[in-house]
C-alpha cells in the first residue's frame, strides 16, 4: 500500500475511529483502507451509522475529541500524513485544499450574510483576495454552478433561495479555492429528485473542468452509479467491499452490496417484494442463497375493473388557497394557490400515488382531505361522509378510520412519551380496548407487525433508528384499524435498504387489512411501485392521473417525462448499453 | 373480526412474558448530564443542607424567634448563653431568626414561584397553541399588566388591605408569572409546528389533551429551568419589600428584613447583617447555579 505513486491524492490507511459514550467505548470506524487518485471519484456507500461520514470527518480533522479518539491508522494526503498536523496546519488545509459539501445545505449557509460575503469571505481567507476581487469572483463561481442572473443573486440572502440552488452556492464555495479534494456528504439527499439530477450532472462538470478528486458519500449505491470510478462499500464500521463502479455493479461479491443494489425500486420489473439486504444476509453477515421465485417480476394485478369497485374517497374541486398579505394594514393582496381545483376519486383496496416536485402542493393536498388544513372551497366525500361539513366531534370520530404518516420520522413522534403511550393513545381516544392494560398488550401485537421488538415498548422514541421510528408511526396509525391511510412522503427521509423494508411492510398491511393508500413522494420510481394509480402534479393542480404502468410506458406531458428522466437509473450508463 | 382480537390478545401476552426493557427518557439523561456538573450538584447539596437547618435547627436553640432577652441585647455571637449568631438590638436570637427569616424567604420564593408556573404555563401555552385572534387578546392582557407599575401596585395593595404575608404572596406570584407565559407561549408556538402534534390531531385527540398531554411535557425542559432562575429572583423582590418595609411585619422576618435591621446597625453590631446576608447570598448562588446546570443538561443542542 505504501506507493509512491504521484497519482495517489489520499491515502487512508488502517483508519479507526472511537468514541466514547458513558458506557462504552464504541468502535465508529475499524481499520479502514482505501485510495482516492487524482481527479477521480470514489463513492463512498453505507446506511446511517456505518462510519462513512466519520471516515469524511477524519479526513478533514473535524472529529470531535473527546468523545472521539484515533487510535490508529494514517490519513495521507500527497503523501503528508494529515493526523500529525496541527490544527493551524489544518485550518489552511481545510477549505482550501480539501473541501466539503454537506448533506444540508439549509443549516450550512448562515442566514444572516448575503451569499456573496459568505463565498468572499473563503477567497479572501485562503486566496488573500481584494473584497473588489472577491466579489467579482464570486459572481463567476455562481455563473459556473449554474445560478441563472448571478449579478443579483449574490445580494441575495440563503432564504431567498431554493433548497438546490442554495447546494450550488455551498458548490460554488466549496470550489472557490480550487481545491484538489472534495468531499460530498450526502449532497442530494435533502433534494427532490429531478434537482438532484441536476446537481450531480453539475458536480461531474466542475470534476472534470478542475480536475478533483472527489470523495462522495451516500446510501445510495443508484445516485452514484454514474458519478464513481470507484465504490467502496461500508457496513457497520468495517469496508465490505472495493472495486470499480463496473464490477460492483455487475458482479457484487459481498451480500450486503447485492442487498443494496437490489433494494432500490426499479420503474419496472420490480420483484413483488422488493428485495432487502436481510434477504441476502444474515444478522451475522453470512450468506443467504436467494430463492429465484424471489426476483420474479412483480405483475400488477389488473386494475382496470378499479372502476366497479366502491369508491371510498371522492375529492370534488378541492382548493386551498394561502393568502399573500402585504401593503397597509396586511391586506390580502394575492393567493398561493397550493390546491387548485383537484378532483378524483379513490377506490377501496387501491393505491394512489401522487408524485411531484417540493411545492407542488402534493403534501398540502393531503393535509386537506384530512382537514388538517383548512380547504378554500370544495369538497371531500370519505365513504359517503362529507368531511368538510362535519362538525368537531363526529370529525374526531371519523379521524379513526383515516390516518397520516409523515415524513420526519424524527419530529412525528412526542420525544417525551414512551412508544407504548405513543401506540395506545389513539385507542384510548377512540375506545378500543377496554382498559390500558389491554391496550398495552395490543400495542405489543402491533409491534410484532411492524417487526419491532415487543418487549421496546417503554423506550422512547430517541432510542429508535430512522427506519424503527417510521415503523412506530404505522403501528400508532394502524392501531385503530382506519381503512385509510395517507403517506406523505412517508420513506423519503429513510436510506434506500430501510425504504425498501417499509414500502414491503406498507404492502404487507394493505393486504392484510384492506388498506387504501394515498401515497404521496417526489420519488417517481417509489410511486410507480407501489401505486395502482398515480396523479402527477404540478403547481396545484393534478395534470395527468392514470395508471402506473400506462404513466411509465407512455407519460403523456413533458412534466411527467421530466420526472421519469430524472430518477438515477441504479446502474453506471455504459453498462445499460450492454 | 373478535376471534382476530382474540388471537391477537393471545399472542401479545404470549409476548409479553418476555422481560421487558425499561426504556430511558431524555430526563434520565438530563440527569446524568447534570451529575457530571460539579457546581450545579454541590448546589444542590448545600441548598439541600440549608433547608433542612432552616425547618429543624430552631428546634436546638432554646430561644423562641419572638423572645427578647433582656440581659443579652446586641450581643456579638457566644455560644455560653447559646446565642450562636448573637442577638439584635431587640434582644432577640439571631440564629432563630435567621432561620425563621429564611422559612419565610425560602416559602415566597417557592410558593410565588409556584402560583407563576402554574398560571404562566397554562395561560402561555393556551395562547400559544390556539394563536390568532385567542393569542392577540391572551398577550395583549399580559402586555398591559406589563406596563402597570409593580412598586405602586404592591403599596397600593399594602395600603388596601393591609401588610398580609399572603398579600406578597399573591402580588409576587401574579406578577412574575407573565414572564413565564411570554417563554412558553413562545416555546409552544415553535412546538405546534412539528409533526407530532399534527398526528395527535390527526388521531382525534382533543386540544386540551393536546395541550397538557403533547405541548406541556415538552416545555417542562425550559420551565425547569426558568423556575429555579425565578426563585431567587422572587426572594430578592420580597428582601427588597422587606427591605423598603413593605414586606413581612414584626414579629415575623425575612432575610431581606434581618439584612435591612443588619445594615442600620452595621458598624455597632455586623454579626446582625452577616449573618443573614450569607445565608441569602448563598441560596442565591446555589439557585443560579443549579440553573444553569439544568440549562447545560436540558439542552436539546447536546443530546
Amino acid at each position: 500500500m505504501q506507493s509512491k505513486d504521484d497519482s495517489l491524492l489520499l491515502s487512508i490507511q488502517d483508519l479507526t475511529v472511537k468514541f466514547k459514550t458513558q458506557e462504552e467505548l464504541i468502535t465508529a470506524v475499524n481499520n479502514v483502507s482505501f485510495d482516492i487518485p487524482k481527479g477521480k471519484t470514489v463513492g463512498l456507500v453505507g446506511e446511517s451509522g456505518s462510519g462513512k461520514s466519520v471516515t469524511s470527518l477524519a479526513t478533514m480533522g473535524l472529529i470531535p475529541m473527546p468523545p472521539g479518539q484515533i487510535t490508529s491508522g494514517k490519513i495521507l494526503y500527497h503523501g503528508e500524513d494529515l493526523l500529525q498536523k496541527t490544527e493551524k496546519e489544518m485550518r489552511e488545509i481545510r477549505g482550501n485544499k480539501i473541501s466539503m459539501i454537506f448533506q444540508e445545505p439549509m443549516t450550512a449557509l448562515n442566514p444572516v450574510f448575503r451569499i456573496g460575503s459568505q463565498i468572499s469571505e473563503v477567497l479572501r481567507l485562503h486566496k488573500g483576495m481584494t473584497k473588489k476581487q472577491a466579489w467579482n469572483y464570486s459572481i463567476d463561481l455562481l455563473d459556473q454552478v449554474g445560478i441563472p442572473d448571478p449579478k443579483t443573486k449574490i445580494k441575495a440572502y440563503p432564504h431567498e433561495m431554493s433548497g438546490g440552488q442554495k447546494q450550488r452556492v455551498m458548490i460554488a464555495m466549496a470550489i472557490a479555492c480550487e481545491p484538489d479534494l472534495l468531499i460530498c456528504d450526502e449532497p442530494t439527499t435533502a433534494l427532490d429528485v429531478t434537482i438532484q439530477k441536476q446537481v450531480l450532472e453539475l458536480m461531474l462538470d466542475l470534476q472534470e473542468k478542475y480536475h478533483m478528486g472527489m470523495l462522495f458519500i451516500t446510501h445510495d449505491l443508484g445516485v452514484i452509479a454514474d458519478l464513481a470510478d470507484d465504490v467502496v462499500v461500508m457496513y457497520r464500521s468495517n469496508i465490505v467491499e472495493q472495486n470499480h463502479v463496473h464490477t460492483i455493479f455487475k458482479n457484487a461479491k459481498h451480500p450486503y452490496t447485492k442487498g443494496l443494489i437490489a433494494c432500490r425500486p426499479m420503474l419496472d420489473g420490480n420483484p413483488k417484494r422488493l428485495l432487502t439486504v436481510s434477504d441476502y444476509m444474515e444478522e451475522d453477515g453470512t450468506e443467504i442463497e436467494v430463492p429465484a421465485e424471489k426476483f420474479e417480476p412483480m405483475i400488477k394485478p389488473d386494475k382496470s375493473d378499479i372502476d366497479s369497485h366502491p369508491v371510498l374517497l371522492e375529492v370534488n374541486n378541492l382548493k386551498t388557497w394561502f393568502p399573500v398579505k402585504g401593503g397597509l394594514f396586511g391586506r390580502t393582496q394575492s393567493h398561493v394557490k397550493a390546491v387548485d381545483d383537484v378532483s378524483f376519486v379513490v377506490h377501496k383496496g387501491e393505491t394512489l400515488g401522487l408524485v411531484g416536485e417540493s411545492g407542488c402542493g402534493k403534501t398540502t393536498l393531503g393535509r386537506t382531505i384530512l382537514r388538517l388544513q383548512k380547504a378554500t372551497s370544495g369538497n371531500v366525500v370519505f365513504d359517503g361522509v362529507d368531511i368538510m361539513k362535519q362538525d368537531k366531534e363526529s370529525m374526531r370520530k371519523l379521524r379513526s378510520r383515516m390516518q397520516i404518516i409523515f415524513q420526519d420520522p424524527y419530529s412525528s413522534l412526542n420525544p417525551r412519551m414512551t412508544v407504548g403511550d405513543i401506540i395506545t393513545e389513539p385507542m384510548a381516544i377512540h375506545g378500543k380496548g377496554e382498559n390500558q392494560k389491554e391496550r398495552f398488550l395490543m400495542a405489543q401485537a402491533l409491534m410484532d407487525k411492524v417487526d419491532l421488538k415487543p418487549q421496546h415498548l417503554n423506550r422512547y422514541p430517541h432510542e429508535f433508528s430512522g427506519g424503527q421510528r417510521q415503523r412506530i408511526c404505522i403501528a400508532r396509525a394502524i392501531g385503530i384499524e382506519p381503512d385509510f391511510i395517507i403517506c406523505d412522503e412517508s420513506v423519503s427521509a429513510l436510506d434506500v435498504s430501510v425504504q425498501a423494508q417499509v414500502l414491503n411492510l406498507l404492502q404487507d398491511l394493505q393486504q392484510e387489512m384492506g388498506l387504501t393508500y394515498i401515497f404521496i413522494s417526489h420519488d417517481l420510481s417509489v410511486v410507480n411501485y407501489i401505486s395502482d394509480r398515480v396523479g402527477v402534479m404540478n403547481q396545484g393542480k393534478i395534470v395527468e392521473l392514470e395508471t402506473a404502468k400506462e404513466i411509465y410506458e407512455n407519460p403523456q406531458r413533458n412534466y411527467t417525462q421530466r420526472l421519469l428522466d430524472a430518477i438515477p437509473k441504479g446502474v453506471p450508463k455504459d453498462l445499460l448499453l450492454n | 373480526m373478535h376471534n382476530q382480537k382474540i388471537e391477537s390478545l393471545e399472542k401479545a401476552s404470549a409476548l409479553s412474558h418476555q422481560k421487558d426493557e425499561h426504556g430511558k427518557s431524555l430526563w434520565f439523561f438530563a440527569w446524568q448530564r447534570l451529575k457530571q456538573n460539579k457546581l450545579a450538584l454541590s448546589s444542590v447539596i448545600v441548598l439541600t443542607l440549608m433547608v433542612l437547618l432552616i425547618l429543624i435547627g430552631p428546634f436546638f436553640s432554646p430561644y423562641e424567634f419572638d423572645f427578647i432577652d433582656w440581659e443579652n441585647m446586641s450581643t456579638p455571637p457566644d455560644y455560653s448563653t447559646q446565642h450562636y449568631f448573637g442577638t439584635d438590638a431587640m434582644g432577640r436570637d439571631l440564629f432563630v431568626r435567621t432561620l425563621q427569616g429564611g422559612r419565610i424567604s425560602l416559602m415566597v420564593g417557592f410558593v410565588a414561584t409556584f402560583v407563576s408556573l402554574i398560571i404562566g404555563v397554562t395561560y402561555g401555552a393556551i395562547a400559544g397553541y390556539m394563536g390568532g385572534r385567542i393569542d392577540n387578546i391572551m398577550m395583549r392582557i399580559v402586555d398591559i399588566m406589563y406596563a402597570l407599575p409593580f412598586m405602586f401596585l404592591v403599596i397600593m395593595l399594602m395600603v388596601v388591605f393591609g401588610q398580609h404575608i399572603f398579600l406578597i404572596f399573591a402580588a409576587i406570584g401574579g406578577y412574575i408569572w407573565l414572564d413565564m407565559a411570554r417563554i412558553v407561549r413562545g416555546q409552544t408556538m415553535s412546538l405546534k409546528g412539528k409533526e407530532f402534534v399534527e398526528s395527535a390531531i390527526a388521531v382525534g385527540a382533543t386540544t386540551p389533551a393536546i395541550i397538557f398531554k403533547h405541548i406541556v411535557p415538552n416545555l417542562l425542559g425550559i420551565v425547569c429551568v426558568y423556575v429555579t432562575l425565578t426563585i431567587p429572583q422572587v426572594i430578592l423582590v420580597e428582601s427588597f419589600l422587606s427591605f423598603l418595609g413593605l414586606g413581612v411585619q414584626e414579629p415575623f422576618t425575612s432575610w431581606g428584613a434581618l439584612v435591612n435591621e443588619g445594615a442600620q446597625d452595621m458598624e455597632i453590631a455586623p454579626w446582625s447583617l452577616i449573618y443573614p446576608a450569607t445565608f441569602l447570598a448563598t441560596t442565591l448562588f446555589c439557585f443560579n447555579f443549579i440553573g444553569d446546570g439544568l440549562r447545560d443538561a436540558l439542552d436539546p443542542k447536546d443530546n
